[in-house]
């Protein structure tokens, strides 16, 4: 287990994981039950949890989650069904790799944060506003994400399409797309997860309904056990989101690991 | 009034490399008779998967013509078919609908395709795994499917560039024995790229050897083995004759390539 390149049992894996979390939670447990910190800075997981429940019993949990839920679900798509055909396109021809990808890359650059006070001059602090910070903080990271991978189908693979006789346009919708498909599936996995962190930044900062917004409330009125709830809310979400993707890449993909 | 398959004449190959012009092909003249199965052998870099490239009509030749019953071609067509050394059987389809994804092109019943198909897939004993992924065969079936599919839809000329360069001794020579068996029953033109001397001379009726960068047919060597052939006649003075032959064509452009003087 601590050799390089060793491995290690399914068990020892899960217990190790498991006992790391274990650890950490008996830890903050120790903390806060001997009051070596104030309640008022980090409550004890019980106080924690005994919120959160209460969130949940008034369905204030609920529709916090759905607002956001709602908004990373069409930010996240409109950002992936631009970025998808884009990305395939520059990665498969070189001149329209010249025309977008040094543009996408500098726009990369620009920290997205800064477009927060612009997009509530152009749009407000309504859905809007929310949808386009998601979008300026992942479409342009998908387009270079997909670009590699529509790069990584084998050349091989394309001459093998010209033995056959096929036009550039079939190649790239028969050969190139299912090809690159399982990267592609992939890079809009890990764009999900920054999609999470911009949507609760353009939440922290100016909006009426949502986690991030809730989070906000709750510093004004020092209720720490709500701020800590709620960040572990948008944690498990995110897993969720991810295991999710993952699961589904295992179905749409099953080829690649059928012999495995 | 044209008694050749294939003729080269003449081809030339040029890269751009920095402010360099490289010759990679020079002066390549060769020709192939219909069903004939022809090898082409020479140290790695001479250019010999250039030329299979520029026959396949992959990459543009600098100089020269390229003429398949007589007609000059130009780019790449399904009168001829490429065996590549990578595997380029595509992950997301079985083995069947590897085979007949090269069929489409065919004017076929999508009916037909599946027993053509088939019928490929028996010809190279993977029946059984038809409704098999990629990633469930190992790299010398994966092999198999790629001649099978390459066959399918009846080129011209078959080019089959190092096809068992990436597989283990023992599968190697399997597959040798495969496709000899397959070319002595449903005889068609072959180029065979190789830089495997026991190999060519196994599978081959003529070997062509290659000199170094810039390549072209230094000599060519008839192997008149009777078929049907077998591993067994590795062993045979003639084998031995012939083989000798080939290493010592091929070993003044080794040393060279290695850095010896040529007539060491």
């Amino acid at each position: 287990m601590l050799r390089i390149g060793g491995s290690i049992e399914t068990h020892w894996f899960l217990g190790i994981a498991v006992a790391v979390f274990a650890a950490l939670l008996g830890l903050w447990y120790l903390a806060t039950g001997i009051a070596l910190v104030q309640p008022l800075f980090l409550p004890s997981p019980s106080t924690v949890v005994d919120t959160l429940i209460d969130q949940a019993k008034s369905g204030q949990l609920w529709s916090d989650a759905k607002v956001s839920i709602f908004r990373i679900m069409v930010g996240f798509a409109v950002a992936s069904a631009m970025a998808i055909p884009i990305g395939v396109l520059i990665g498969t021809y070189r001149f329209w790799e010249a025309a977008i990808e040094p543009l996408v890359d500098f726009i990369r650059y620009m920290p997205v944060v800064a477009f927060v006070p612009l997009t509530i001059l152009w749009s407000g602090t309504g859905d809007m506003q929310k949808f386009l910070i998601i979008w300026i903080g992942t479409f342009f990271q998908q387009v270079l994400l997909i670009m590699d991978n529509t790069k990584r189908v084998p050349l091989d693979f394309v001459d093998f399409g010209r033995t056959l006789g096929m036009k550039d346009q079939s190649i790239l919708a028969r050969i190139i797309v299912p090809s690159a498909a399982p990267g592609i599936w992939d890079s809009m996995r890990i764009s999900l997860g920054w999609a999470w962190t911009w949507l609760v930044l353009a939440e922290l900062v100016a909006a009426t309904s949502g986690l991030g917004y809730r989070i906000t409330t709750a510093q004004r009125f020092f209720e720490t056990d709500l701020i800590i709830g709620y960040i572990l809310v948008l944690g498990a979400l995110g897993l969720f989101f991810d295991q999710t993707m993952k699961f589904l890449s295992r179905r749409f993909f099953k080829y690649e690991e059928a012999g495995r | 009034m044209n008694r050749f398959k294939v003729e080269v004449r003449e081809l030339g190959k040029d890269f751009q490399a920095r402010q360099q012009i490289l010759t990679a092909l020079e002066g390549v003249n060769l020709a192939l008779s219909e069903n004939e199965f022809v090898s082409l052998i020479g140290t790695s870099g001479c250019g010999k998967s250039t030329l299979l490239s520029v026959l396949a009509g992959l990459q543009e030749p600098t100089r020269g013509t390229i003429l398949l019953d007589g007609a000059p071609v130009e780019g790449p067509g399904r009168d001829r078919g490429l065996v590549f050394q990578s595997y380029t059987l595509f992950p997301w389809l079985t083995a069947q609908a590897n085979v007949e994804f090269a069929l489409r092109g065919n004017d076929m019943a999508k009916r037909e395709r599946g027993r053509v198909a088939r019928d490929h897939l028996r010809l190279v004993g993977l029946e059984k795994f038809a409704s098999a992924y990629p990633s469930e065969l190992s790299g010398g079936m994966k092999q198999r499917v790629a001649i099978a599919r390459a066959l399918s839809y009846r080129p011209e000329v078959l080019l089959m560039d190092e096809p068992f360069g990436a597989l283990d001794a023992l599968t190697r020579k399997v597959m040798q024995e495969l496709l000899t068996s397959i070319w002595e029953q449903h005889r068609i033109t072959v180029l065979f790229v190789s830089h495997d001397v026991e190999e060519a001379v196994f599978v081959s009726e003529r070997v062509l050897v290659m000199t170094n960068r810039p390549g072209k047919i230094k000599e060519e060597i008839e192997i008149g083995l009777p078929r049907p052939r077998s591993h067994d006649m590795l062993s045979t003075p003639e084998f031995a004759e012939l083989y000798g032959r080939v290493l010592e064509s091929i070993r003044g452009e080794s040393l060279e390539s290695a850095g010896f003087a040529a007539n060491a």
